[in-house]
This record gives structure tokens, C-alpha cells and sequence, in this order.
């Protein structure tokens, strides 16, 4: 009888997906062509203009394109690399011009269809793992340089792999229901209540720098919901945290002035932290490239990000206090000669850990793998020979781990949830990329 | 102290002296006082690599595992942080330790480990038969000719210590770090570039053959001198991409 019920819903199931899907391509699908380069209302001179093509490729490196489109030890923007989601693979596309299997035969009506709609070529629906939902908010005129910095590339032939998702992600057409959720096209609007610094802040960060793909929670479906704009969240496979970005009261980046933004952009650390994981990756790749006008601009910006609400710390059911003094004959043993007594570090050498966002964001993540993992501080055109802190995951077990993230997160102004050793052994077998 | 001794004139040096004295005095419990003086050093920059490979690149014997890098070649050394940031070779916690290094940063912390000399402190061996290290002894000085595997020293060198510019030393390395580099080359987990000279001779090792290079080489003694031989002391009998493709290829 169970298994009939069973067989009754997967049936329901299968009708509805079904429906979803036709409905989806009735609104949706099969009604585009691609507009050939020869209809296009860009002419191939326009896309040689080397002041357009110059701007482009300031855009691409604020956007970093290269972050996604560039496999490991790849040819720049030949794609090849597989982003790995919660819902399978999805192969990064080529985009240098190849005829074959780059944006060769693609005209800047059809670009602009991907990267303003979230479409293919032939009207199919993108997964959102290209990141369209920030992307929508570029103007016109920066895709079009965008897409001539793109054509002026040498060509490299690369097919895609294939498609790898689970059923039923993998029905194009169920993405319908995902935009009209999530999803909603339009340039930028500038807010004329703003200054125009604010407003080109707001601009990059909504827009090409997509900042909020990671540091904003995803829901069950892979979405960002649009009233937790940059209040961070944990970036999904990867396992580090990307934390709140608002400077005022109890936000991830509280006490942060516009100065400690532009220096971690700029140069890899601030006064009052240090890029790792993913964000290195970013500063070296995009933000160390910024103008220091654009710089400002996103500090401005990140700087008028609201109060956040606080939250409310539950009482941990285990002995906190055994953990915490742990914690601290670890932390007296091999952090105090960097991070000092009072955890505020050296300034502009070793970063603080009183009052660090990536000391106190909520997982304990962040702290837990940069323990396992040292590493060096980005290694910047303003930093090039930065210091670094030593791997312990080949020194301490995970219980010492527990302790010592613990101890940081519950002392000096502290006041984070600790972190149980079960968490260390998960993200101690974490893969790096 | 450093921006100390810059200041001028002999009064500041005795204030220097005082302080270093005052420091020395001190230093068991300086590391109780915030804010820690830190040594602009290369040394000081590099505490990721150094605390495995340690301070001078002279391993951790104790660990059985960290490979010695000092008197590797600085070319070589360069080489295998370039194939931890471009994929050819996979470990996780070297690939997330290089993997925003400049060239330049590279290069130049190659060139402090290359110019390292420290006496090395063998690892501890496995229980290995008296055949099996044998069969290794056999197969580093003479190779196998039936089984087309060159003798290991006829590229990395008569006394195994590596040969300029790109051919790492053998000797001083712990047993575990050399069989699993040799396992690495057969599950395509360490790679260099094409022509893998390396992937070839790990593919024609047998599983007991790995184990007997790997325990003769790490029960090795050490010349006082463990640098890398000159350039062109050796004719690699593999055609070798790393090598710039010398050899017969055979």
C-alpha cells in the first residue's frame, strides 16, 4: 500500500514537472534566434575601437570574468572548469571569440540577451550559476564594451563538457519558475538622493562586481532573496563563509571605515583583516586592479549599508568553559607571538582577531579552515612579499583546533558561538578548490 | 629594533644596545606583551612554507612526510609551485599555500631554499627486506634494462643530490614523500610538462619496485655537501619536457 502511495506521488510529481516545463517553453523557450553578426546593429568596427575595447577590459577585470571562465592552468576565458553546485556540475563556457566553441558567431544582440536576460543564444534559459541576476544591472554600454574586449581575444578552441545536473535541475525549462522567483531584469537605477560616488558604488557592487552571489545566504532552491542583500551567508560547495558587509552596528564588517575597505581591495589586508579563500582569489584577479575612484566609490557604498539587527545568542548545552581554557593554552602556545595577548595582531602584518568578522562570522568556518590552512596574505601589487601564517592542520588534532576557535571567538570583544570538533573534522577534509 | 639601529648617531646605537639587551632579558616573557615585534625577514614572511619544511628548507624527519628543500634547485623549486597553482601536481594544503604567490615571490623564496645548506637528519625506514633494498640499490645506480627503467642516477646525478637546473636531489627525503611521489605519477596526481619523463619510469615501477627505491634512497648517508651537481653533469637517456626535451626519448 506504501509503495503504491509512493508511486501515486512520483507520478503527481512527474505530471507537474511536466506541465512546469511545458508551460515554461510555451512563455519561455524556442521563440529566439540568434541575431547573426551580419543583422547586428553593432558594426565590427565599432567592436575594434580600442578605447572600447580598453574600457572592456577594465570591466572584465572588475567583473573578474577570468574568476569563473578560466579552468585551472587554462587559456584565459576558455572556459572548461566545472562549478560545482548544490545541484551538480554546470561546465563554464568558453568565451573567447572561437567560431566553433567560443562566442565567435555571436553577435552583441546575443551577448547582451545572456548577460542582461539570462538567455542563450537561442532563447534557453541560463542557470543562474552565471550570475545574470547581478549582471542585468550593467548598462548597455559597458556590456557593449565588454563584449568587444571579449572579441578582441585570441580565439581558443575548447568545447564545453557536458551537463551535469541531477534530475529534475536538469530540465532547463523548470528555471521558469526559479527567475520568477528570483530574477528580475533591468539596468541599474541611479538613486538621485545619493551622490554620485554612492551611486557608482551601488552600481559595481549590485552589478558587475556581483558581490552579493556569495556574500548573501542562499535559500533551499539556490536563490538569494532580495531583502538579505550582502547580510552574508555561507558560499555553497566551497565551504567558506562570505560575511555580512555592513560597517554599522552589528554587521560583519562593524567599525570598518572606507579606508579599511579600499586597503583590503587594494592591497590583500587592512587594519582590520586579511582576504583569504575565495576573497584572495578576488583581490588578486579583480579588486587590486580597481581604480582607486572606483575603490572609494564601493567603500561608499558598503559604508551605507543599514544597522543590522542583533542576534541573539543561544546557550550553548555543552561546557563552554573547559573548551575555552583549552583553547587558550593552544592559543598561548602558537597564536599570542603573531596575534598577540590581546589578539590585535601587528598592524599591517599579522591581522587582528579581536573584532574580526572572520573570527566571529556565525559557521565558524572561516576561522576553523584558516587554522587548518594558514597561508599567505594576497600577494598584491601593494603587498607583493606578503608574511603568512603556518598550516596547523598537520600540528593540531581536532579537538585542539575546537578549542583555540573557540577560545578567539569567545575573547577580548568576542562574543561567537563555539565552534564543536565535529565541525573541524568536516572542513579539515574539504577540498581546496 | 630595525628602525631602531637606522636612527643616526652613536647615542641612538647605545639605546639600540640597551634595548636588545633590555629585549634579551625580557624575551621569556616578550610574547606576554601585545603587539610582538616582528623581524623583517624573508625567513619571518615564509612561516607557512618553513613550518614543514623548516626554518632552513631542512624538513621535518619526524614527520616522515615533509621533503627537504634545501639545495634543491631554485628552477626546480619554482617548477612545483607553478604545478601546485596550474594543477599538475595536487596536494591541498601546498596548492592553498601558493596559490596567489607572484612569480617574482616565487622566485625568490626558490632562490633563499636553493641557497640553504644544513645537515639533514635521516627518517625513519620502514622494515624492508634485505632483497628489497637490494632490488633498490639496483635499480637507482643501474636501472633495470630488461624493463626499460633508467638507473634514477642518470639524471638525478652520480650522487643522487640533483643536477641544475631542474632535477631535484634524491637523498634526504623520507621514505613516505618518495613513494607516494612515485604513486602520484602513476594516479595522475603529479604531472610535469609533456614529455613526462618521470610518468613514464613511475608507470614501468612495479608496486614493489616503489617500495624498494623509495626505502634504499631514504636509508641513504649524505655527502657533507648536499647542493645540486652543475648543469650538463648528466645525459638524461628520456626524452624530458622539464628538461627542455633532451634525450633519445627511449
Amino acid at each position: 500500500m506504501k509503495g503504491f502511495r509512493r508511486l501515486v506521488l512520483l507520478v503527481l510529481v512527474l505530471v507537474a514537472l511536466l506541465v512546469v516545463g511545458l508551460l515554461g517553453w510555451f512563455f519561455f523557450g524556442g521563440s529566439h534566434r540568434p541575431t547573426s553578426q551580419a543583422m547586428s546593429k553593432v558594426t565590427a568596427a565599432t567592436l575594434r575601437d580600442p578605447a572600447l575595447i580598453a574600457r572592456g577590459g577594465y570591466l572584465v577585470t572588475v567583473g573578474d570574468c577570468a574568476g569563473c571562465h578560466t579552468a585551472q592552468g587554462g587559456a584565459g576565458y576558455a572556459g572548461g572548469r566545472l562549478m560545482a553546485t548544490p545541484f551538480g556540475n554546470i561546465p563554464v563556457p568558453n568565451i573567447t571569440p572561437d567560431q566553433e566553441t567560443g562566442l565567435g558567431n555571436w553577435s552583441f544582440e546575443d551577448f547582451w540577451q545572456a548577460l542582461h536576460v539570462g538567455k542563450g543564444r537561442h532563447g534557453e534559459l541560463l542557470y543562474p550559476a552565471f550570475s545574470y541576476t547581478s549582471y542585468t544591472k550593467v548598462t548597455h554600454y559597458d556590456a557593449l564594451a565588454i563584449f568587444a574586449y571579449l572579441q578582441s581575444l585570441p580565439p581558443v578552441h575548447q568545447p564545453a563538457t557536458a551537463l551535469a545536473l541531477n534530475f529534475p535541475y536538469s530540465v532547463r525549462n523548470s528555471l521558469a519558475a526559479w527567475r520568477a522567483l528570483y530574477f528580475k531584469e533591468g539596468v541599474f537605477e541611479p538613486d538621485a538622493g545619493q551622490t554620485a560616488q554612492w551611486n557608482r558604488g551601488a552600481y559595481l557592487v549590485q552589478g558587475l562586481g556581483h558581490c552579493n552571489e556569495c556574500h548573501a545566504a542562499r535559500d533551499v532552491l539556490g536563490g538569494t532573496p532580495e531583502n538579505e542583500h550582502l547580510t552574508g551567508g555561507q558560499i555553497p560547495q566551497q565551504n567558506w563563509y562570505a560575511p555580512d558587509l555592513s560597517t554599522q552596528s552589528n554587521g560583519g564588517l562593524q567599525g570598518w571605515n572606507e579606508q579599511d575597505i579600499v586597503d583590503l581591495l587594494k592591497t590583500g589586508q587592512s587594519a582590520k583583516g586579511v582576504a583569504f579563500g575565495p576573497m584572495a582569489d578576488v583581490v588578486v584577479q579583480s579588486t587590486q586592479h580597481m581604480t582607486d575612484a572606483d575603490l572609494r566609490a564601493v567603500a561608499s557604498y558598503l559604508h551605507s549599508l543599514p544597522a543590522r539587527a542583533q542576534t541573539v545568542e543561544e546557550k550553548s548545552p555543552f561546557n563552554t568553559t573547559a573548551l575555552v581554557q583549552q583553547g587558550e593554552q593552544v592559543y598561548t602556545k602558537r597564536c599570542v607571538d603573531c596575534h598577540g595577548k590581546n589578539g590585535n595582531g601587528v598592524t599591517g602584518i599579522y591581522p587582528p582577531l579581536n573584532g574580526n568578522s572572520s573570527v566571529t562570522e556565525p559557521s565558524g568556518i572561516n576561522a576553523i579552515r584558516a587554522v587548518l590552512l594558514g597561508g599567505f596574505a594576497p600577494a598584491t601589487a601593494a603587498n607583493p612579499r606578503p608574511y603568512s601564517m603556518p598550516p596547523f592542520a598537520q600540528q593540531l588534532s581536532d579537538s585542539d583546533v575546537a578549542a583555540v576557535v573557540s577560545y578567539i571567538r569567545r575573547s577580548w570583544t568576542n562574543k561567537a558561538p563555539i565552534v564543536l570538533e565535529r565541525d573541524v573534522s568536516t572542513y579539515r577534509q574539504t577540498p581546496i578548490d | 629594533m630595525n628602525k631602531n639601529v637606522r636612527m643616526r648617531p652613536a647615542r641612538q646605537i647605545g639605546t639600540a644596545l640597551l634595548l636588545v639587551v633590555t629585549a634579551m632579558l625580557f624575551s621569556g616573557i616578550s610574547h606576554a606583551t601585545d603587539a610582538p615585534t616582528v623581524p623583517d625577514t624573508l625567513q619571518q614572511r615564509i612561516a607557512a612554507c618553513t613550518s614543514c619544511h623548516g626554518a632552513h628548507g631542512e624538513g621535518t624527519p619526524g614527520s616522515g612526510f615533509f621533503p627537504r628543500l634545501a639545495g634543491k634547485p631554485a628552477a626546480y623549486l619554482v617548477r612545483q609551485m607553478q604545478g601546485f597553482q596550474n594543477g599538475l601536481r595536487k596536494y591541498g594544503p601546498m596548492e592553498y599555500t601558493v596559490r596567489q604567490l607572484s612569480p617574482a615571490y616565487m622566485q625568490e623564496i626558490a632562490e633563499y631554499f636553493a641557497a640553504q645548506q644544513v645537515p639533514f637528519s635521516r627518517s625513519p625506514l620502514p622494515p624492508v627486506s634485505a632483497e628489497a633494498l637490494q632490488r633498490g640499490e639496483q635499480l637507482v645506480s643501474k636501472g633495470d634494462a630488461e624493463r626499460k627503467i633508467p638507473a634514477c642516477a642518470s639524471c638525478h646525478g652520480s650522487q643522487l643530490k640533483g643536477v641544475e637546473p631542474s632535477t631535484p636531489g634524491l637523498i634526504g627525503l623520507p621514505y613516505d614523500y618518495i613513494s607516494s611521489q612515485l604513486g602520484s605519477w602513476r594516479t595522475h596526481t603529479r604531472a610535469m610538462a609533456a614529455p613526462d619523463c618521470m610518468a613514464v619510469v613511475a608507470g614501468r615501477l612495479s608496486a614493489s619496485d616503489i617500495t624498494a627505491v623509495s626505502a634504499w634512497l631514504a636509508s641513504r648517508q649524505l655527502p657533507a655537501d648536499t647542493h645540486a651537481e652543475a648543469a650538463g653533469s648528466v645525459k638524461p637517456p628520456l626524452s624530458c619536457g622539464v628538461l627542455g626535451a633532451t634525450g633519445d626519448g627511449a
